[in-house]
């Protein structure tokens, strides 16, 4: 079987974090030995949302905000597909924050990978939900005026089983994150610091590299107070790795019928099979 | 024969219990029923009132005059009692009303020697079973449907002994019974689940949400995952997501929620996925009258969703075309690879009537999806061009050397993005042509009344009942009438009534809305001239008597 993934010209900008962060999902993906044809890329809107064009899986490149919705709708009709919802911080914790809050609770087994450049990139470098208070933008021009949302705090307070952090500067790591967060059974937030090289001259990949760290081999993943007092690290160092991860059951796995039954997709269509509901209303 | 029971009360009070053992008890004796609910937006207290007709010929609406009323309350006697016929009778409970005429039963006291004063309407139940001369073992059949246990052995002795207090004024002779009793969401739902839908997901918003409850009650059973979901704006991308990876998805809801899946259905068009939307209609703008009926949605529904791109609406007429409809709405958006609106109506959704069973083996799963040598060697094109302006469709995950993309972006075959003026171009034109070609393939409106009338009445939706009654009525003085009344709606067949129209002396809208919608489909697709309206933007449903009224008014 075929697991090499072809990759296409993107249209990011020369140094774009967005480079390393395809380089490590080619990588994690065939490592994984998944096939093309079982991977569904699912993204909103933005730079980061536009990787289904440049590496050759299937792809659902939807509306701003919505990455998770439609990867729910696939991964409910068709559990053998390996989904990856994948999108900016700002269509993932602004457009998109209800569905994020949901998707959490409702833990079905997707991984989810933002693409963290806190800033707009596709729309020319307004201030997204994770711009540092303060900062001077394209259109915050005495600077942004409201706090930054933590999103991995959010996602642990939310109850999910799997919170992480990696660095597009860090390729080998962030494909193991990468991995983990696939082979994790249930939602998976991997929540990517990406230097945006033409909007965000803040949040540069020096300024990145000078403050991520790795977790210790020792830290213990499954401690949330831990995990929680990590997520909320994020000024002069930023823990990257794996923050939080316990098992879940998910949200497939109660219903009978899609834990033991065929991929809804594979069910055959009998109208016949509904005949007898009629019996109630004689 | 052709008699109305009214029942009136608080919210809260067991109208729906006497309502429901009632139509059961009358349909099982061989009589067509029709039910027409009126609720208030409130759980407890307000009026409610619901009027259970029946006659050994089919019925089609809700009669304006009746010819009982089984009243909870005093305000209900208060409010009613204008419309009782002639002989009519009001059934009380003698505590709480003494008047001459009145056709007093000592239900209270009854019911607190039976030791449970919620028994009440069926004491009330029993009494009418003994007025009407039915048969009191298919009501105690009824009652041993609907309670359980010891609440089952206290309703049991309230019907005997409501039956026993009973006078008996008619005898309805038994006749034999074949058919069912169903609203309109139950068989939307009923149509759904025989189309085969495995996916539901969606958010509650009245009138809509029985659809929901209805297959979430089967979901198990029939393996359909249904799930409530944080909003409705995700419900739509979610559907899409589901018929993305290749099943049956379907979303509901009433016109605000309806409004928050717009950006998707606009989605759904360039994605050119299909999906089954159901819009229940309430009166608008915003919660308006929140469990009460219109079609002001019409033009907001043909229009939902920014840019250009076919998609169909389908108004739904009774709760057997709901049926029909919705397992063939499932067919028409897999064929045309777009989405299908299904619009209804709260009074659809609510009001019972007895229809021949369905019949299931008529409904045909038609999939559209293509097979591995339909398609090109090398990369899938999602987006072909093709003559019809349809691509192959396959699901992802299929074909090992294939993979599907979709894109919300104008793009090239493949999906990927593309603003070159040439793909735009071919791709706009690809899309539309489905719409073209789905021009020819709508259903024509149902035609009633005579072949060639003079009057020729134009409706659509739930209108139906009430304009068959009427029409029917109207023949009787002058045989003249026609009527029009659409089913498919979008895009607009214009064929029957350009037919009719021609040759008709006048032309006359009925709608339950503000600005003649449906009017202004007409003067926007035909050169025809209507002239005349009825129009009502009350809440409350038309009748065929109310349209008999207003046409009389109108002259
Ligand atoms: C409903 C809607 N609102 C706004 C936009 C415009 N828009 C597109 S992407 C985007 C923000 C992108 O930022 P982010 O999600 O962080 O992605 P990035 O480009 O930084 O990767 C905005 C505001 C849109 N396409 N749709
Ligand atoms: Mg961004």
């Amino acid at each position: 079987m075929n697991c090499e993934y072809e990759l296409y010209d993107p249209s990011w900008c020369p140094g774009c974090g967005n480079y390393m962060i395809r380089t490590a999902l080619k990588q994690a993906l065939e490592e994984l030995n998944i096939p093309p044809y079982k991977a569904v890329i699912v993204t909103g809107i933005g730079q980061a949302a536009k990787m289904p064009h440049y590496i050759n899986a299937n792809g659902f490149n939807g509306l701003h905000g919505r990455a998770l919705p439609p990867a729910i709708g696939i991964k409910l009709s068709n559990k053998d597909l390996t989904v990856i919802a994948e999108s900016g911080d700002g269509d993932t914790y602004g457009e998109g924050g209800n569905h994020f809050i949901n998707t959490i609770r409702r833990n079905i087994n997707i991984a989810h990978f933002v693409h963290d450049n806190q800033i707009y990139g596709l729309t020319k470098g307004q201030g997204s939900p994770t711009t540092a208070l303060g900062q001077i933008t394209t259109l915050q021009y005495e600077g942004v005026k409201v706090e930054p949302v933590k999103p991995l705090a959010l996602s642990l307070t939310m109850g999910a089983g799997f919170v992480a952090r990696g660095f597009s500067g860090d390729i080998p790591h962030l494909v193991e994150l990468m991995k983990e967060a696939i082979l994790y059974k249930g939602y998976a937030h991997l929540d990517i610091l990406q230097p945006c090289v033409v909007w965000n001259k803040v949040n540069t990949y020096q300024w990145y590299k000078d403050r991520a760290y790795k977790l210790p081999d020792d830290y213990d993943y499954t401690d949330f107070d831990l995990a929680y007092k990590k997520a909320l690290e994020f000024g002069d160092e930023i823990p990257i790795g794996i923050l939080y991860k316990v098992e879940r059951e998910t949200y497939e796995d109660r219903f009978e019928f899609i834990r033991n039954g065929k991929p809804l997709v594979d069910v055959k269509l009998d109208p016949m099979d509904a005949e007898k509901l009629m019996n109630d209303f004689y | 024969m052709d008699y109305t029971i009214l029942i009136g009360g608080a919210a809260g009070q067991g109208i729906e219990t006497v309502v429901h053992l009632l139509e059961r008890t009358i349909k099982r004796s061989g009589y067509h029923v029709f039910t027409y609910k009126n609720y208030m937006s409130m759980v407890r207290g307000g009026h409610n009132f619901m009027q259970v007709r029946f006659s050994d010929k089919p019925l089609y609406t809700y009669k304006t005059k009746v010819d009982m009323i089984f009243a909870l309350t005093e305000e209900s006697v208060q409010i009613h009692r204008e419309n009782l016929n002639e002989d009519g009778i009001i059934l009380v409970d003698d505590e709480m009303l003494q008047e001459e005429d009145f056709y007093h039963l000592s239900l209270n006291k009854i019911a607190k020697e039976i030791g449970n004063s919620k028994i009440i309407p069926t004491i009330g139940f029993g009494a009418i079973v003994k007025y009407l001369g039915m048969d009191i073992e298919i009501a105690e059949n009824a009652v041993k449907e609907m309670f359980k246990d010891r609440i089952l052995e206290v309703n049991l002795k309230g019907l005997i002994k409501g039956y026993d207090i009973g006078i008996e004024k008619y005898s309805i002779e038994l006749k034999k019974d074949e058919n069912i009793i169903i609203n309109g969401n139950q068989a939307l739902a009923l149509g759904a689940i025989a189309a085969g839908v495995k996916y539901y997901c969606g958010y509650p918003m009245t009138p809509s949400t029985s659809v929901m409850s209805y297959i979430s009650s089967k979901a198990s059973q029939m393996g359909i995952l249904v799930d409530q979901i944080e909003d409705e704006v995700g419900a739509l991308n979610m559907v899409l997501g589901a018929t993305y990876a290749g099943v049956r998805a379907m979303t509901g809801s009433s016109g605000g929620g309806f409004a928050l899946m717009t950006e998707a259905m606009s989605l759904a068009g360039i994605t050119e996925l299909p999906a089954v939307i159901v819009n229940a209609q309430r009166p608008g703008p915003a919660t308006g009258l929140s469990t009460r009926t219109e079609q002001g949605d019409l033009r907001f529904v043909i229009h939902s969703g920014h840019g250009e791109f076919p998609k169909m609406v389908i108004s739904l007429r009774t709760p057997e075309d709901a049926f029909y409809q919705t397992a063939r709405a499932f067919n028409l958006a897999e064929k045309y690879q777009m989405p299908v609106i299904l619009l209804t109506e709260e009074y659809l959704t609510d009001y019972m009537m007895t229809s021949k069973p369905f019949e299931f083996d008529k409904i045909r799963i038609e999939r559209y999806l293509s097979s591995k040598d339909e398609l090109e060697e090398g990369r899938y094109k999602r987006y072909k061009y093709t003559d019809n302006g349809v691509s192959p469709r396959i699901n992802p995950g299929q074909y090992e050397d294939k993979i599907v993309l979709v894109d919300s972006h104008e793009h090239d075959e493949y999906g990927n993005i593309d603003e070159a003026i040439e793909t735009r171009n071919k791709m706009m034109d690809k899309r539309m042509k489905k719409f073209e070609i789905l021009a020819n393939e709508v259903e024509e409106p149902w035609q009633m009344g005579v072949d060639n009338p003079e009057i020729l009445f134009v409706a659509f939706g739930a209108t139906y009942g009430a304009l068959k009654e009427a029409v029917d009525e109207l023949n009787k003085e002058k045989s003249s009438f026609g009527a029009l009344v659409y089913g498919d709606i979008w895009p607009f067949p214009t064929k029957l009534i350009n037919e009719l129209g021609k040759n008709a002396k006048k032309i006359i809208t009925i709608e339950q809305n503000r600005t003649g919608q449906l009017e202004s489909l007409i003067n926007e697709k035909t050169r025809l001239v209507v002239g005349g309206r009825i129009l009502k933007y009350d809440g409350r449903p038309l009748n065929g008597d109310e349209i008999v009224k207003e046409y009389k008014k109108l002259k």
